[in-house]
């Protein structure tokens, strides 16, 4: 017979460090981003190479043990935040002690008569007609606001919050842009309708890196933030099917126009925690409207209230519900397919350690961390707190 | 400018295809919108696939649809994806009267015009010497 014995959490993120972010950074490279990512996250752990055995880095975590000279070390192939629950588990089934994640990228999308290389579908049924990131997630919008009358102000309302972060945020790409009224964002030129131009993800070049450890194991310098609970919902390969709302898999439940809402419903039960234990909303914007998709599919407001939801102030820094508190891909950075998922998570711990500088959120103990959206068809979360719990 | 009707691509846009949906392109060239139909559970099963992804059945069979349906979401796009594309144009999803969703272009209609809901049915452009792409019109 097995003996019971409580949850023990061994592993946290003991490190994190985002390189400087920028619409262009001359003389960078992708490597040389995650280099210096790499060491300032170590820096901030109190830890060095030598204890490092473990790397994340999706397609490039092999070539990174080598070229470091890490090995032998376990490697992580998950991406976004998805990669912090993956070294957690790693970690706790004894696989190893101190993992590192990083994603960097310079100088990979300069021609800018295309849009970014990472939004391009390739899949034969989607290619030929134009689409890019931008109208898939338009797609989603629209057919929200066919069925629940969410309005163009409303998308205008999400855009200036997290501009307006951003732009209070030293490090953010766009920092001193602003303020942004809703009108601002309404008025910038039309890319994929509904969506304006500040409705939609910046792109810039950037890197960052967090560190995950087993605290019972190794000593370490950075106040440690434990993973509490993390959910994955995927309903197939992104920008290769239509993007409908309405998509269903077999068992029939859950829509992809609420994808993540299974992923949010596994991560609170096993984190034991409810929604108003939430105290920051990390959550990934690659678009004004994913955030109203996002608090409904989450739970923290009811379907079809997301717009009305937002237009009533709850999340701004100061509301019920700060969200992406650094300025996001709108606004802080987007440097490619992975390091703005990761840096969901950086900015979180960022707001558990009370470092969050003028865009504190008050007695921060619990963050709740989204990547992904209905457009892509996967949404992943993740919830970190301040003590193991 | 949102008041006058959208068209097709004139040039070479992305094309692929496979032995999988060869089929698919080849009706197009021809005329013909063609989907898969499954013979064990009757599913149409679109974008082509080995096994049906309802039963897993591998009876797929190509039958010719009849290009009616409605729109179920729509956007258009002033930005293009590359300098390839032409704006402004309007991507949307499709449902078929079949059955099945398809991602196309709405072609004459006016921006301003476009509604989720409205009758559609296909309309076959050439694009390129060996590309035809199924795009949607207004029905009449």
């Amino acid at each position: 017979m097995r003996t019971e014995r409580p949850a023990q959490r061994t592993a946290a993120i003991v490190g994190v460090h985002n390189t400087r972010q920028g619409r262009r950074l001359d003389g960078e490279t992708s490597r040389g981003l995650a280099l210096k990512a790499i060491h300032g996250a170590l820096e901030d752990a109190g830890l060095s190479l030598h204890d490092v055995d473990g790397i994340s880095a999706g397609e490039l975590s092999t070539t990174l043990i080598y070229d470091l000279r890490l090995g032998p070390a376990w490697q992580g192939m998950a991406f976004g935040v998805g990669m912090i629950t993956e070294a957690a588990t790693a970690i706790e089934h004894g696989m190893a002690d101190v993992v590192v994640l990083v994603a960097a990228q310079a100088g990979e999308y300069r021609d800018h008569d295309a849009t970014a290389p990472w939004t391009r579908p390739e899949n034969e049924f989607v290619a030929p007609w134009g689409m890019f990131t931008a109208a898939e997630f338009a797609l989603i919008a629209r057919r929200h606001m066919h069925v629940y009358g969410t309005t163009r102000e409303q998308l205008s309302v999400v855009a200036a919050t997290i501009r307006n972060n951003g732009s209070q945020n030293p490090q953010a790409v766009y920092y001193q842009r602003g303020p942004f009224a809703p009108e601002d964002i309404t008025a910038s030129r039309p890319i994929a309708d509904p969506f304006h131009l500040l409705d939609c993800a910046t792109t810039s070049e950037g890197g960052c890196a967090l560190v995950v450890a087993n605290v019972d194991k190794v000593e370490v310098s950075g106040q440690p933030i434990f993973v509490l609970g993390s959910g994955a919902d995927f309903h197939g390969p992104s920008y290769q099917h239509p993007p409908a709302w309405d998509l269903l898999g077999r068992r029939g439940d859950h829509a992809n126009g609420v994808v993540g809402r299974h992923a949010a419903e596994r991560a609170f039960a096993h984190a034991g925690l409810r929604r108003d234990d939430i105290d920051v909303l990390e959550l990934y914007d690659p678009f004004s409207f994913e955030i109203i998709r996002q608090l409904e599919a989450f739970g923290f407001c009811g379907e079809g209230e997301g717009g009305p939801f937002v237009a009533d102030g709850h999340i701004t820094i100061d509301g019920s519900h700060p969200i992406t508190t650094d300025g996001g891909t709108m606004s802080f950075s987007h440097a490619g397919s992975n390091p703005q998922m990761m840096q969901r998570a950086i900015r979180a711990v960022e707001q558990l350690r009370g470092r969050a500088g003028n865009l504190q959120v008050p007695d921060a103990h619990v963050a709740f961390c989204s990547n992904g959206g209905a457009g892509a068809l996967f949404t992943t979360v993740l919830i970190l707190g301040d003590e193991p719990r | 400018m949102s008041s006058s009707p959208m068209r097709p691509q004139s040039g070479p846009v992305p094309h692929a295809s496979t032995p999988l949906s060869h089929p698919f392109w080849q009706g197009c060239q021809s005329g013909e919108l063609r989907y898969q139909r499954c013979a064990g559970c009757n599913l149409a099963n679109f974008p082509p696939t080995e096994h049906c992804r309802q039963c897993l059945s591998a009876e797929l069979r190509w039958e010719r649809g009849g290009g009616l349906g409605e729109i179920y979401s729509w956007t258009v796009v002033h930005r293009p994806v590359t300098a390839v594309f032409e704006p402004p144009y309007a991507p949307a999803i499709v449902t078929l009267d079949e059955g099945y969703q398809m991602l196309t272009n709405v072609v004459g209609v006016a921006p301003d015009d476009l509604a989720v809901g409205m009758r559609v049915e296909v309309q076959f452009h050439a694009v390129g010497p060996d590309v035809t792409l199924p795009y949607f019109m207004r029905s009449p």
